[in-house]
C-alpha cells in the first residue's frame, strides 16, 4: 500500500478506536457542547453575549478535540508501548501520524460545525458570516493545536499524569481566551497572558469568520502562524516512540 | 547464503554505562539463535539494536544484509518483532487487530491463517483488554507473523506463561522454523533455550561468555559424570571417555560379584553450564 492509502487505513483504525471509548468520545466531543448550552441558558446570554461565547466555545472545541486530546493519546500510546510497537513496522511514521492528525481534525471541524449550527437553530445567531475564512482559521488552529499538543506530550512523564497535565494547561487558557467571556474585561496582567497565547487569537479569527466586525484577522493568523512553527518544531524534534 | 544476522564486536553505552561490551556474532538463514543471560547482561540491548531502536556506540551490525540503524521501510517489511512488553488499543478485536497491522506489509499473511497459527482462532472476536496474559502474548507474536517476515526477533516469548502455553508456544516456533523462518530469541528459560536453539550464546555483563549448540556448550560440558551407589552413598567420577571409565567400573564389580546400584551415566545440563560461567564472570 502506499504511503497515502496506509494514512487512510490508519485515520479509519483512529475513528473506530474513537468511537469504540464512549467516555473520551463524550469529553473530547459533547463537553464543549453541553458548556454552550449550560452557559448560555445559566446566563440567559443576550444576543451580544452569544457572539462571544459561539466563537469561543468553537475554539475550546478546537482546543480540546486537537492540543488536549492528542497529547493525552500519544501519552498513553508511548506509555503502553503501542508507539514502540507501530515503530518496529514498515508503518511510514508519516501515515502513522497524518491517520492520528486527520481524526483529530475531523473531530476539530465537526465540533466548530456543530457550535456554529446550534448557535443558529437554537439562539438564533447568524450564519457565519465568511465560511471560507471560518475553514481557513479552524484548519490553522487545528494545525497549530496539533502540533502543540504532540510537543507537549513529550512533556508529559507518564500515562497517569496525562490528565493532571493536559487539565493543568487546558483550563487556565480557556478561562482567560475569551472563550465565556470578552478577554478585554480581564485584569492586564491575565490580558497579557492572553494576548502571548495562541487560543485567545484563534478566537478573534473565528469570531471575526462568524460574527464578523472588523477586527484584526491578519495579528490573530500571524499569531497562530507562529505558535504553529514553535509547535511544528518542537513536536518534530523532541519526539520519542517510548 | 548470506548470514542473516552479522554482529561484530558491537558495543553500546549509555553514558559512562557500557551496556553492551564487544558482542560478536552470526546468525544463519533458517537457524534458531538463542540469547541467554540474567537481566541486565545485555540482550535485549543487543536486540533492539537489531530491531533498529537504538543506535550502537560502537562495532558494526547487518541484518538481512542491511543495517538496522538507516531504518530501511524494505527492512522492517522483512522482520517480525516480539517486545518484551508492549501494550495494545484494548477495544479492537484480535482480528481486528491483526487485519490492521497485515496493511503496512507488501505480501502479509492471511489475517484469519495467522490467527490460527498462534492459535487464538477462538478468541478472534475478543477485545484486547479481554484476552489473558499469555493470549496477549499470542497476539504479540501474530502481529509480528503477520507481514510473513524472513527473521524474527522473540525478546522472552514465553515469560508469564504457564506450561502448556509454552509447550503450545513452542510448537509455533518449530513449525515457524519448518518455513524457513530465522529466529533469533532471548529468554531466561534454560530449557526453552536448550529445546528451541540450534545454537546459544550466554550473555553476562554485555559480553558473550559462552557459544555453541545446547548441548556442547561450556568448557567442562565435554566431561562426563558417571556415578553409582556404593554402601548407600552416590560415588561420582568425571571422564572425557565414559566408554573406558565405565568398562573399567563394571569389569571390576563383576569381577567382585557386585552389581554398580543406581548407575547413571550423564552430561552438565545447560542449566549447570549456564550458573557454571555465570559464577565464573563474577569471580573475574
Amino acid at each position: 500500500m502506499s504511503p497515502i492509502a496506509l494514512a487512510w487505513q490508519q485515520f479509519r483504525f483512529e475513528r473506530k478506536l474513537f468511537w469504540r471509548n464512549p467516555s473520551a468520545a463524550f469529553f473530547n466531543f459533547l463537553l464543549p457542547l453541553l458548556l454552550l448550552v449550560l452557559t448560555a441558558s445559566a446566563f440567559s446570554a443576550d444576543h451580544e453575549e452569544l457572539e462571544i461565547l459561539i466563537p469561543g466555545i468553537a475554539g475550546m472545541g478546537v482546543l480540546a478535540t486537537t492540543f488536549t486530546s492528542l497529547a493525552f493519546n500519544i501519552t498513553v500510546l508511548r506509555d503502553d508501548g503501542v508507539l514502540k510497537r507501530w515503530r518496529g513496522t514498515p508503518m511510514p511514521a508519516g501515515s502513522y501520524m497524518a491517520g492520528l492528525l486527520a481524526s483529530a481534525a475531523l473531530n476539530a471541524f465537526a465540533q466548530v460545525l456543530l457550535v456554529v449550527a446550534i448557535g443558529n437553530v437554537a439562539y438564533g445567531v447568524d450564519w457565519p458570516q465568511e465560511p471560507l475564512l471560518l475553514v481557513l482559521f479552524t484548519a490553522l488552529g487545528v494545525v497549530c493545536f496539533a502540533a502543540l499538543g504532540i510537543a507537549f506530550s513529550h512533556a508529559i512523564p507518564n500515562e497517569d499524569a496525562a490528565p493532571a497535565y493536559t487539565n493543568a494547561v487546558f483550563l487556565p487558557t480557556i478561562f482567560i481566551s475569551g472563550v465565556f467571556y470578552s478577554s478585554d474585561d480581564l485584569p492586564e496582567a491575565l490580558k497579557a497572558i492572553a494576548e502571548a497565547l495562541p487560543l485567545k487569537h484563534l478566537i478573534d479569527g473565528l469570531s471575526e469568520a462568524i460574527v464578523g466586525g472588523g477586527g484584526d484577522a491578519g495579528t490573530a493568523a500571524l499569531v497562530v502562524a507562529a505558535w504553529t512553527v514553535a509547535g511544528l518544531v518542537l513536536a518534530v524534534r523532541y519526539f520519542r516512540w517510548e | 547464503m548470506a548470514p542473516a544476522i552479522e554482529v561484530a564486536d558491537l558495543h553500546k553505552s549509555y553514558g559512562s554505562l557500557e551496556a553492551v561490551r564487544g558482542v560478536s556474532f552470526e546468525v544463519q538463514p533458517g537457524e534458531i539463535f538463542g540469547l541467554l543471560g540474567p537481566n541486565g547482561a545485555g540482550k535485549t540491548t543487543t536486540v533492539e539494536i537489531l530491531e533498529g531502536y537504538r543506535e550502537r556506540s560502537g562495532g558494526d551490525v547487518r541484518v538481512l544484509g542491511k543495517d538496522p540503524q538507516v531504518r530501511d521501510r524494505r527492512l522492517q517489511e522483512r522482520i517480525g518483532i516480539v517486545l518484551q512488553s508492549s501494550g495494545f488499543y484494548p477495544r479492537v478485536t484480535v482480528r481486528e487487530a491483526v487485519s490492521h497491522f497485515s496493511k503496512a506489509y507488501p505480501a502479509p499473511r492471511d489475517p484469519e491463517e495467522t490467527i490460527a497459527l498462534v492459535g487464538l482462532e477462538e478468541k478472534a472476536d475478543a477485545r484486547t483488554k479481554d484476552l489473558s496474559g499469555g493470549q496477549r502474548r499470542r497476539l504479540d507474536l501474530a502481529l509480528a507473523l503477520v507481514g510473513d517476515p524472513d527473521l524474527i526477533f522473540l525478546d522472552e516469548p514465553t515469560t508469564g506463561f504457564d506450561p502448556a502455553a509454552r509447550r503450545t508456544a513452542w510448537g509455533v516456533v518449530r513449525r515457524l522454523k519448518e518455513l524457513g523462518k530465522t529466529m533469533l530469541l532471548t529468554t531466561h528459560y534454560l530449557d526453552e533455550a536448550q529445546e528451541l536453539a540450534d545454537r546459544v550464546a550466554i550473555v553476562k555483563d554485555g559480553r558473550i561468555v559462552a557459544e555453541g549448540p545446547p548441548d556442547s556448550l561450556g568448557p567442562g560440558s565435554s566431561r562426563y559424570r558417571v556415578s553409582y551407589l556404593s554402601d548407600g552413598r552416590r560415588v561420582e567420577h568425571q571422564t572425557d571417555d565414559p566408554t573406558e571409565l565405565l568398562h573399567r567400573l563394571t569389569r571390576d564389580a563383576l569381577a567382585r560379584g557386585e552389581r554398580l546400584e543406581g548407575l547413571e551415566v550423564t552430561r552438565p545440563t545447560l542449566e549447570e553450564v549456564y550458573l557454571e560461567l555465570t559464577r565464573e564472570a563474577d569471580a573475574a
